[in-house]
């Protein structure tokens, strides 16, 4: 597959007058042959258009399968565009030296096993044309601020998987980069991993460092993200910062109660869930006046009354669900 | 091109560390084996076999580093994905390539090196002193590596586009064809089709003649090497890999990993 040309003169034409994005990704798409001939094409990435503002944090959601890989290869150059092009930091990703002021974690990352932590940082950062004490220095501040100081000596085929996952951060943000894009970075981490990664994209957001991220888990997009993008089926089917992608208006009310003894016939129980003398019961916010008058009455304690509003993961899974739809109604017609 | 050296260095590193030199002591022992059985059963040939011997071991276990390894250089990369987080650096694909080819030949010379002296000191044992004709099997040895890394950047162009299996029986149906690429030039069949022929015979110009690289009939009978061959030897192999790496270069930087 040859790589697709980059029109620069077409681009700067389009985005006159824009300020430059730290990642810009133009009608890229990415079409792999399959079958036994190879006659047969899949499509793993479809017409991707979209922008990642400096100093961002985006995250890329999306099921397996659904083209978040494809895009970060693509746009590592470790693949090729079937059409479209990108530009990172104004570069186009066709450059090689555009990697300079680039980090990137791949998904799973392996390494060379027979290579210490201190040696691994210390190969890549030769490439990044660092003097020998500013990459001894280097080297020596990434591995502290991963944690793996004391493991240092250590050959990587004795390491964790959290713990290469942890070489593979400092790696990525070695040589200073301006934008740092990182494959899965909560993958196969405990609950305790996963919040020192959340911690370092805290602290790369801080230092004014534009982050992409892809991820599965949802609560961490939530938490991290400035805006997201949500890919199925190798579509970007939304974009946007998590609370606008979400009908951020209030679906409904919970209370959480505790009621000891006779309840008498409270009308509100037969709607709730119990756990222990604690209840819980979801209504329409009209309600919600008349369901507390009725519980002071009947000598409950309120616990908490809360909002319930969408969250990310249901509109997630809405996305998801429609695309799985459209799907098999494709191919039912088609049969 | 700076980048070249550093991936070499950690190629040859690699090698060092996955023990590729400990073939080293199975060519020791060989030599010892030799020499011992050689001193017992003289009948004033222990040159020539010591000597056959020496420089048949240093080409066999050159050539299986060379297919096996020289193949594993691009595979085990791109199988692991050790290959992402490096060309996710600003190194370009050639670069990379080139580094592995330098850092394997520079393996193989370590290696040919090495066994070389243990050949001189297997052949002090058992007519010393060495004298001044010996020195041509530092020839001999010379010729070997030039063929070891031609080996290895046809190992190299192989696995940039087809499986590890495939790469290597394309890389050892190529030698050994390649030994015969004389033959095949030369061959004058009466009841063959002159297109087959000709055919056959501009095939034969297309194959690396590795017999450009054998002088070991010589070196053993303490006859000398023409420099011309020497010459000629060296600028056919150094052509032959360039144009084989720049091939290899051309696919590998078209290539969509994995």
């Amino acid at each position: 597959m040859t790589p697709a040309p980059v029109d620069d003169a077409r681009w700067l034409f389009k985005n006159k007058g824009m300020p430059q994005a730290a990642i810009e990704i133009e009608n890229l798409s990415k079409e792999y042959p399959h079958g036994f001939l190879h006659l047969k094409k899949k499509k793993s990435l479809e017409d991707l258009t979209m922008r990642v503002e400096d100093g961002e944090v985006f995250g890329f959601l999306g099921p397996n399968g659904a083209g978040k890989s494809t895009t970060i290869k693509l746009l590592m150059r470790l693949i090729f565009p079937t059409a479209g092009s990108a530009r990172i930091l104004g570069k186009s990703i066709d450059d090689v030296a555009m990697h300079g002021s680039v980090g990137y974690l791949p998904e799973q990352p392996y390494f060379y096993d027979y290579l210490t932590a201190h040696e691994l940082l210390d190969y890549f950062a030769r490439f990044h044309r660092l003097t020998a004490s500013d990459r001894s220095a280097r080297v020596t501040a990434m591995l502290k601020k991963v944690g793996l100081e004391t493991t240092k000596k250590i050959q990587l085929r004795k390491y964790s998987k959290g713990m290469l996952q942890r070489v593979g951060l400092a790696q990525a943000i070695l040589h200073d980069p301006q934008v740092v894009v990182l494959d899965e970075p909560m993958s196969g981490l405990d609950p305790l991993g996963r919040r020192e990664v959340r911690d370092i994209i805290l602290e790369l957001k801080g230092e004014g460092r534009t982050v992409l991220f892809s991820t599965h888990v949802l609560s961490d997009a939530e938490m991290l993200c400035d805006r997201v993008g949500v890919l199925v089926g190798g579509k970007l089917r939304g974009i946007g910062a998590p609370g606008e992608l979400v009908d951020m208006k209030a679906q409904g009310m919970e209370i959480l109660f505790e009621l000891s003894g006779a309840a008498g016939n409270l009308a509100l129980l037969e709607k709730a869930t119990r756990t222990g003398e604690r209840y819980r019961v979801q209504l329409p916010e009209a309600e919600l006046y008349t369901a507390l008058d009725a519980l002071k009455a009947a000598g409950a304690r309120i616990l908490s009354v809360t909002q319930i509003k969408p969250t990310l993961e249901e509109y997630f899974m809405h996305l998801v669900e429609t695309d799985r739809a459209q799907a098999s109604a494709v191919e039912v017609s088609g049969k | 091109m700076r980048n070249v050296p550093t991936v070499a260095a950690n190629t040859f590193r690699e090698a060092v560390r996955d023990r590729v030199l400990y073939n080293l002591v199975f060519f020791a022992l060989l030599m010892m084996g030799a020499a011992i059985l050689v001193g017992q059963i003289s009948i004033g040939i222990e040159q020539d076999v010591i000597v056959s011997l020496g420089l048949s071991a240093i080409s066999m276990i050159g050539i299986f580093i060379a297919v096996f390894l020289g193949v594993a250089l691009v595979s085990r990369e791109t199988d692991k994905r050790t290959l992402y987080a490096l060309l996710a650096k600003p190194v370009k694909r050639w670069e990379f390539l080139l580094g592995k080819f330098f850092g394997l030949v520079m393996t193989l010379t370590v290696n040919t090196a090495a066994m070389a002296a243990g050949l001189y000191v297997a052949l002090w044992s058992v007519k010393h002193p060495l004298v001044k004709s010996d020195a041509f099997l530092l020839v001999a040895v010379y010729l070997i590596l030039l063929k070891l890394a031609l080996i290895v950047a046809l190992a190299l162009l192989f696995s940039c586009f087809t499986t590890p299996f495939l790469a290597i029986l394309f890389t050892a149906g190529i030698y050994v064809t390649g030994l015969f690429a004389a033959d095949l030039r030369s061959i004058k069949a009466v009841d063959l089709d002159p297109r087959a022929l000709r055919l056959m015979q501009g095939i034969s110009y297309l194959l690396p003649n590795f017999q450009n690289f054998n002088v070991m009939s010589a070196v053993v009978h303490g006859r000398g090497v023409p420099a011309a061959i020497v010459w000629q030897a060296t600028l056919y192999a150094i052509l032959y890999i360039a144009i084989v790496l720049t091939g290899a270069a051309f696919v590998f930087s078209r290539r969509n990993l994995k």
